[in-house]
C-alpha cells in the first residue's frame, strides 16, 4: 500500500506547479498551532472526569451538594481520604489487588514462557494438541463459563482464597503467543552454537533467551498488572468476605446508593482515586513499556 | 527453514504442563460443565436435577428478555466502539503533521485505560446523577428534559457507554498513532508539497493506510465491549432501569448466581461461547492478514 | 458465679485429663448479610454470647448481600462444608424450606431439649416462617415498611404535625408542601415492590397470589394485576407525572431523596430507624403505611428482614452450641437490646411488654409504628408470602414498575407483564422443586 501511495504522490508532484506549494509551506506554522490547540482540548476533555472526581474528593458534603457545582479543589482532602481508608478497610483491599495483579502477571509470564519455549524448541508428540488447547482459551473468557467455573473453584475449595483469585488467571494464550512469536525471531545460529557448546535446554532458556526477552517481559508485565488489578467479575464471583475483596469491588460498599447516611460522594471519590491510582501511575511512568506491551500482545 | 530443536523427550511435557493444567482445570472442565448444566434443570441447592434436553435453550430463545439482552449488548458494543474509534480517528487526524510531543499527548490520553470500567462507571454515575450530578445541572440550563438515568433507560445506557468509551479511547489512539508513525514521512511530505491540504491528505493517504489498523481496532473494540463490560453494568446500573442495560454477560451472572437458575445460566453461557468462537475466528483471520501486510 | 465455677471445673478437668485434650472452644460459623452499622451490632451480640459461656464460639461473617449469602451458603453446602447458621431474608424462605438442606429450628430445639415458648413470638412472624404450625427458622431481624415524614417541611406548608393516614392525604399533603416550597417532591418509596405491592396488598387484606400467597401449593399465580393493584399503581404513576411522587430506584436507593430534603416523605423499612436517628439533620417522625380506607379493611403488614436458618451437614456435637446461640438471641434481654439499637421490631411478646413497661415506646414512638402494623391477627391474605425464586419475581415486578413510572406502559399493562413473567418464574421453580 505504501508503494501505491508513494507512486500517486510522486505522480502528482510532477504534475503541479511549485510556487504555490512553496508558499503554502510557510503557513504550516499556523496549522501546527491549531493542531496543538485541538490536541490540548482533547486531553482536557479526557482529563475532565478525573479532575472533577478529584475535586469532589477534596470537598465537604455541603460543598458537593451545593449548586452550582464547585470546580475548584477544596481543602478537605486529608479527612476524606482518611475516612475512605478507614471505612472501606482500604489497606486490605489494596493489598489484595496488588497480590492479584502481581501474582497473576508474574505467573502468566512464567507459565507462558515455559510453554512457548516448549512449543518452539522441541518436537514432541501432541505438540499441536497443546498448541490448540492453549489457543482455544481465547474463546473462553470468564464470562462464558461463570457458573461452572464457580462450581469448579468451589469443589477444589479455593473459594475466598488467594489461590482461587490468582491461579486460574495464569493461563494466557496471548502471552504464550507473544513469546512464541519472539522466540521464532531468535536466530537459529544462536541455538545451534549453544548446542554445540553443550548447553542444555533449560540453561539455554535461562542464560540466552531470558536476557533477550526482558523488553517483552517488562512490556507484558505492565499490561498484565493493569489487567489483573482491574479484574472485576472473577473476584466478585469467588470472594465474598471483606478481607478477601479486591479494591475495585470493595468500593461498592461506599457508593451512596442505599442506607441511611447522607450520601458522601466526597469520601466515595477519595476511595475511587486511591483505587485507580496504582494502574494509572503504572501507565504514566512506564508508558513506553505499556504501549509496547499493548501492541505486542495484540499481534 | 528447519528450526534447531532440543532432543529431550520428557522435558517439553513438563514445560507445557503448568499451562495445560490450568487450562484444563479452569477452562475446559468448566466449559464442559456449562454444556452439561445447560441440559439439566437443577434446584437451587443442587440436590435435585434432571435432564431436560434443549428445554433451557428453547425457553431462552423464546423469551423477550433474552432478545433484549442481545440487543442491549450490541447497542452497548457499537456505542463504545463508535465513540472510541471516532475519537481515536479524530485525534489521529489532528496528528497528521507529526508535530513534536506526540508521545506526550499519547500518554495524556492513554492513562484512562488504567481505570477499571466499574470505577469509571462510578465516577460517571456521579456526574450523571439526577440529584447531585454536574451534568444534569448544566443541561438544565439548556433543556428542561430530565436526564434521570434511574428512570430512563437510554440515559442509563448512555452513561455506561460513555464511561466505558472514556477508558478505551486512549487505547485506540495509541494504535492509531503507532500506525501513523509508521507511515513513511516521504509520502506525507510529497503530498503536502504537492498542494494537498490536511483534510485531503488525511482522506487520500492516511486513512487508507490506517484501514488495517482501523479494522483491527473495530473487531477488538467490539469483542472487548461485548464481553468485558460486566463490571461497569454490575457496579453502576445492575441491568436497570427495567433491564435497559441488561447485557448478555450480566444476564448470565444474574440468572445464575442471584436467580439461582443454573440451567438457564449455563445455556446462556453455551450460546455466548458460540458467539465468542465466531468473533475470535474473525479476529484471527484478520490478524493473519494484518501480519502479512506489515 | 456459675461461670466461675464452670471455669474451675474446666481447668480441673483439663488437669485431670491431661494436655492431650484440646481446650479450644468449638466454633460455630454464622453467615449474615448485615453490613456497616448493623454488622457492628451483630458482632457485639455475638461477642456477648461468646462471653456468656465457655464451650462455644460463634464466628460471625458478613458474606455480602442477602443473595450473595444465599449463593455462598449453597456453594458451601454442595462442598459439604456449610456454615452452621445462615441469615436469610424473607423472600428466600420458600427456597430454604424446600431445599432439604436445613435443620428446622423447632426440631433442633426439641432434640436439644431447650424449651422455647414458641407462642411468645408475634403472630405475623410465626405466620411467615412456620410450616404446619412449627417454626422452621429463628426470627431475628424483622421489620415493616412505614412512612417517615419531614416535620420541617410539614411546618413550612402549615400542616399539622401528624403523618398522613390515607393515600388521599398523602396526595393532599404533598401538593401543599410542594406549593409552599417545603420540598421538591411529596414522597418516594424504597424497595418499591416490597412496600407498594408485597405489603400494601396484605395491609388491605388483598391476595397477592393464589394458593393463599403460595402457602397451600406450588402451582401459584400472581394476582397483582387485579383491580386493586391497577388502582394503586395507577395512582402512583399519575402522581409521578405530577411530581407528587418521585420514583427513586430500587432497594434503598431513594433514601437520599428524603435525607437531603428533596422529598418530604419516605416509605421505607423500619430497619433504617437506627441509622436515621444518627444521620438526619431535620426533625422527623413516623407514621403507618398509608391506607386507602374504605372499602378496604386495615389488616396487617408482613414482616420483612430475615431469620436465622440452621444448616444440615454438621457434627451432631455442634448442634448444642447452635441451639444455645439461638436461645440466647430469643431471650427478652437480647431481643430488647437488638431492637432498641437497630430499629428492628422485637419479635416476642415478652420483649414488647418489657419495653412498654420501660416506657420505651413512649419515648421512641417511631419504634412503635412498625409493631402497630403487625398486631392484628393475620388473615390468609396477610400471613406472608411463600413464593419460590422470589428474588427473580421481585426483579420482574420492579422492572415493570419502572416501565410504568417512566410512562412507557400503563399500570395495567405493566402489572400484566409483571404477572406473566412472575408466573413463568413460579412455574419454573415448581418444576425444579417438585421431584
Amino acid at each position: 500500500m505504501s508503494a501505491d501511495g508513494a507512486a500517486v504522490a510522486s505522480a502528482r508532484v510532477d504534475a503541479l506547479p511549485r510556487v504555490a506549494a512553496a508558499r503554502r509551506g510557510r503557513t504550516f506554522d499556523w496549522g501546527t498551532v491549531v493542531v496543538h490547540a485541538l490536541l490540548i482540548l482533547c486531553v482536557a476533555v479526557i482529563a475532565f472526569p478525573l479532575y472533577y472526581a478529584f475535586v469532589i474528593s477534596t470537598q465537604t458534603v455541603p460543598e458537593v451538594l451545593g449548586r452550582p457545582p464547585l470546580l475548584r479543589p477544596s481543602g478537605h482532602m486529608l479527612e476524606n481520604y482518611a475516612a475512605a481508608w478507614q471505612r472501606s478497610n482500604m489497606a486490605r483491599l489494596l493489598l489484595n489487588s496488588a497480590v492479584v495483579a502481581i501474582a497473576s502477571a508474574l505467573g502468566k509470564i512464567a507459565i507462558s514462557m515455559l510453554s512457548a519455549f516448549a512449543i518452539v524448541y522441541f518436537n514432541f508428540r501432541g505438540k499441536s494438541v497443546a498448541f490448540w488447547m492453549i489457543f482455544v482459551t481465547l474463546m473462553l473468557p470468564v464470562e462464558v463459563r461463570i457458573m461452572s467455573t464457580y462450581e469448579v473453584i468451589g469443589s477444589i475449595g479455593w473459594l475466598n482464597s488467594y489461590a482461587g483469585l490468582t491461579i486460574p488467571l495464569m493461563a494466557s494464550a496471548t502471552a504464550t503467543f507473544l513469546f512464541r512469536q519472539f522466540y521464532m525471531t531468535v536466530p537459529n545460529e544462536l541455538v545451534e552454537a549453544a548446542q554445540l557448546d553443550g548447553v542444555g535446554p533449560l540453561r539455554f532458556l535461562w542464560a540466552f533467551l531470558l536476557p533477550l526477552s526482558w523488553a517483552n517481559i517488562a512490556a507484558l508485565f505492565v499490561v498484565l498488572f493493569i489487567f489483573g488489578w482491574n479484574q472485576y467479575l472473577w473476584p466478585l464471583m469467588i470472594t465474598n468476605t471483606e478481607t478477601m475483596r479486591v479494591v475495585v469491588i470493595g468500593l461498592q460498599d461506599l457508593i451512596p446508593r442505599t442506607g441511611t447516611h447522607v450520601p458522601e460522594w466526597n469520601v466515595m471519590m477519595a476511595a475511587a482515586m486511591m483505587a485507580l491510582l496504582p494502574p494509572v501511575a503504572v501507565i504514566l511512568f512506564m508508558q513506553r513499556w505499556f504501549v509496547k506491551g499493548l501492541i505486542e500482545s495484540e499481534k | 527453514m528447519k528450526r534447531a530443536v532440543f532432543p529431550n523427550r520428557l522435558l517439553p511435557y513438563l514445560l507445557v504442563l503448568p499451562q495445560i493444567a490450568v487450562t484444563g482445570v479452569f477452562f475446559f472442565w468448566p466449559a464442559l460443565e456449562s454444556v452439561r448444566l445447560s441440559v439439566f434443570r437443577t434446584s437451587p441447592f443442587g440436590d435435585k436435577s434432571f435432564f431436560v434436553g434443549l428445554e433451557n435453550f428453547r425457553k431462552l430463545l423464546t423469551s423477550s428478555e433474552y432478545y433484549s439482552s442481545i440487543v442491549n449488548s450490541f447497542l452497548f458494543a457499537f456505542g463504545v466502539t463508535a465513540i472510541g474509534l471516532g475519537a481515536g480517528l479524530l485525534v489521529a487526524a489532528l496528528a497528521t503533521q507529526k508535530i513534536r510531543g506526540l508521545a506526550a499527548y499519547r500518554t495524556a490520553v492513554l492513562w484512562p485505560y488504567g481505570i477499571a470500567p466499574p470505577i469509571a462507571g462510578i465516577i460517571f454515575l456521579f456526574i450523571f446523577h439526577p440529584s447531585y450530578g454536574a451534568l444534569p445541572y448544566w443541561l438544565s440550563f439548556v433543556t428542561s428534559y430530565e436526564f434521570n438515568w434511574l428512570l430512563k433507560g437510554w440515559v442509563a445506557m448512555a452513561l455506561v457507554i460513555v464511561a466505558t468509551a472514556w477508558t478505551h479511547v486512549g487505547y485506540n489512539i495509541a494504535f492509531f498513532l503507532a500506525g501513523l508513525l509508521a507511515i513513511p514521512a516521504s509520502v506525507l511530505e510529497a503530498a503536502s508539497v504537492d498542494g494537498a491540504g490536511a483534510i485531503r491528505r488525511f482522506r487520500s493517504i492516511i486513512f487508507p493506510l490506517l484501514s488495517p489498523i482501523t479494522f483491527y481496532l473495530l473487531v477488538v473494540n467490539l469483542i472487548f465491549s461485548f464481553f468485558g463490560s460486566f463490571g461497569v453494568i454490575h457496579a453502576v446500573t445492575q441491568g436497570g432501569p427495567g433491564r435497559a442495560t441488561e447485557i448478555m454477560v450480566f444476564k448470565v451472572y444474574n440468572d445464575g448466581l442471584i436467580g439461582l437458575n443454573l440451567g438457564s445460566s449455563a445455556a446462556q453461557s453455551v450460546l455466548l461461547m458460540l458467539v465468542v468462537i465466531a468473533l475470535t475466528a474473525i479476529q484471527f483471520r484478520f490478524v493473519e492478514k494484518r501480519v502479512t501486510y506489515s | 458465679m456459675k461461670r466461675w465455677a464452670c471455669a474451675v471445673a474446666v481447668v480441673a478437668a483439663a488437669l485431670v485429663v491431661g494436655p492431650t485434650e484440646s481446650l479450644a472452644k468449638t466454633e460455630i460459623s454464622f453467615w449474615h448479610a448485615m453490613g456497616g452499622q448493623l454488622g457492628d451490632t451483630v458482632n457485639e451480640l455475638v461477642k456477648q454470647f461468646n462471653h456468656s459461656q465457655a464451650e462455644y464460639e460463634v464466628k460471625a461473617l458478613n458474606k455480602g448481600t442477602y443473595p450473595e449469602v444465599l449463593t455462598g451458603a449453597i456453594a458451601a453446602y454442595r462442598q459439604k462444608n456449610p456454615p452452621h447458621i445462615v441469615q436469610m431474608f424473607d423472600v428466600g424462605t420458600q427456597t430454604m424450606l424446600l431445599s432439604g438442606a436445613i435443620h428446622p429450628i423447632f426440631q433442633l430445639m426439641k432434640e436439644q431439649e431447650i424449651a422455647i415458648n414458641w407462642g411468645d413470638f408475634i403472630k405475623p412472624v410465626t405466620g411467615y416462617y412456620s410450616k404446619d404450625g412449627n417454626l422452621y427458622s429463628m426470627p431475628f431481624n424483622s421489620s415493616s415498611p412505614i412512612l417517615y415524614y419531614n416535620k420541617d417541611a410539614f411546618k413550612k406548608a402549615g400542616l399539622p404535625d401528624k403523618p398522613p393516614a390515607t393515600w388521599k392525604e398523602v396526595g393532599e399533603f404533598s401538593k401543599k408542601i410542594i406549593a409552599a416550597g417545603g420540598a421538591k417532591c411529596g414522597f418516594t418509596t424504597s424497595w418499591p415492590s416490597w412496600t407498594m405491592l408485597e405489603n400494601t396488598f396484605p395491609w388491605h387484606d388483598q391476595p397477592f397470589a393464589t394458593n393463599q400467597n403460595g402457602y397451600t401449593g406450588l402451582d401459584t399465580k400472581l394476582l397483582i394485576n387485579g383491580e386493586f393493584g391497577v388502582k394503586h399503581i395507577g395512582q402512583l404513576a399519575a402522581w409521578q407525572k405530577e411530581g407528587v411522587y418521585s420514583y427513586g430506584g430500587r432497594m434503598g436507593q431513594p433514601d437520599p431523596k428524603f435525607i437531603n430534603g428533596d422529598c418530604a416523605m419516605l416509605i421505607q423499612s423500619s430497619a433504617v430507624i437506627g441509622g436515621f436517628k444518627k444521620s438526619l439533620k431535620f426533625e422527623w417522625a413516623t407514621g403507618q403505611l398509608p391506607h386507602w380506607g374504605t372499602p378496604y379493611k386495615k389488616q396487617n403488614t408482613i414482616v420483612g428482614g430475615g431469620t436465622l436458618w440452621v444448616m444440615k451437614g454438621h457434627k451432631g456435637a455442634d448442634d448444642k452450641g447452635v441451639a444455645q446461640f439461638m436461645r440466647f438471641i430469643a431471650e427478652p434481654h437480647q431481643q430488647m437490646w437488638w431492637s432498641v439499637t437497630t430499629g428492628y421490631v422485637p419479635v416476642t411478646q415478652t420483649a414488647i411488654k418489657n419495653l412498654e413497661a420501660g416506657y420505651h415506646f413512649k419515648k421512641n414512638p417511631e419504634q412503635w409504628t412498625a409493631l402497630s402494623q403487625l398486631s392484628a391477627k393475620p388473615t390468609p391474605n396477610s400471613l406472608g408470602h411463600r413464593l419460590g425464586n422470589f428474588v427473580q419475581i421481585r426483579e420482574a415486578i420492579e422492572g415493570e414498575l419502572e416501565n410504568v413510572f417512566a410512562g412507557k406502559k400503563t399500570a395495567k399493562e405493566g402489572l400484566d407483564a409483571a404477572v406473566a413473567k412472575g408466573n413463568d418464574i413460579l412455574k419454573e421453580f415448581a418444576a425444579a422443586s417438585a421431584q
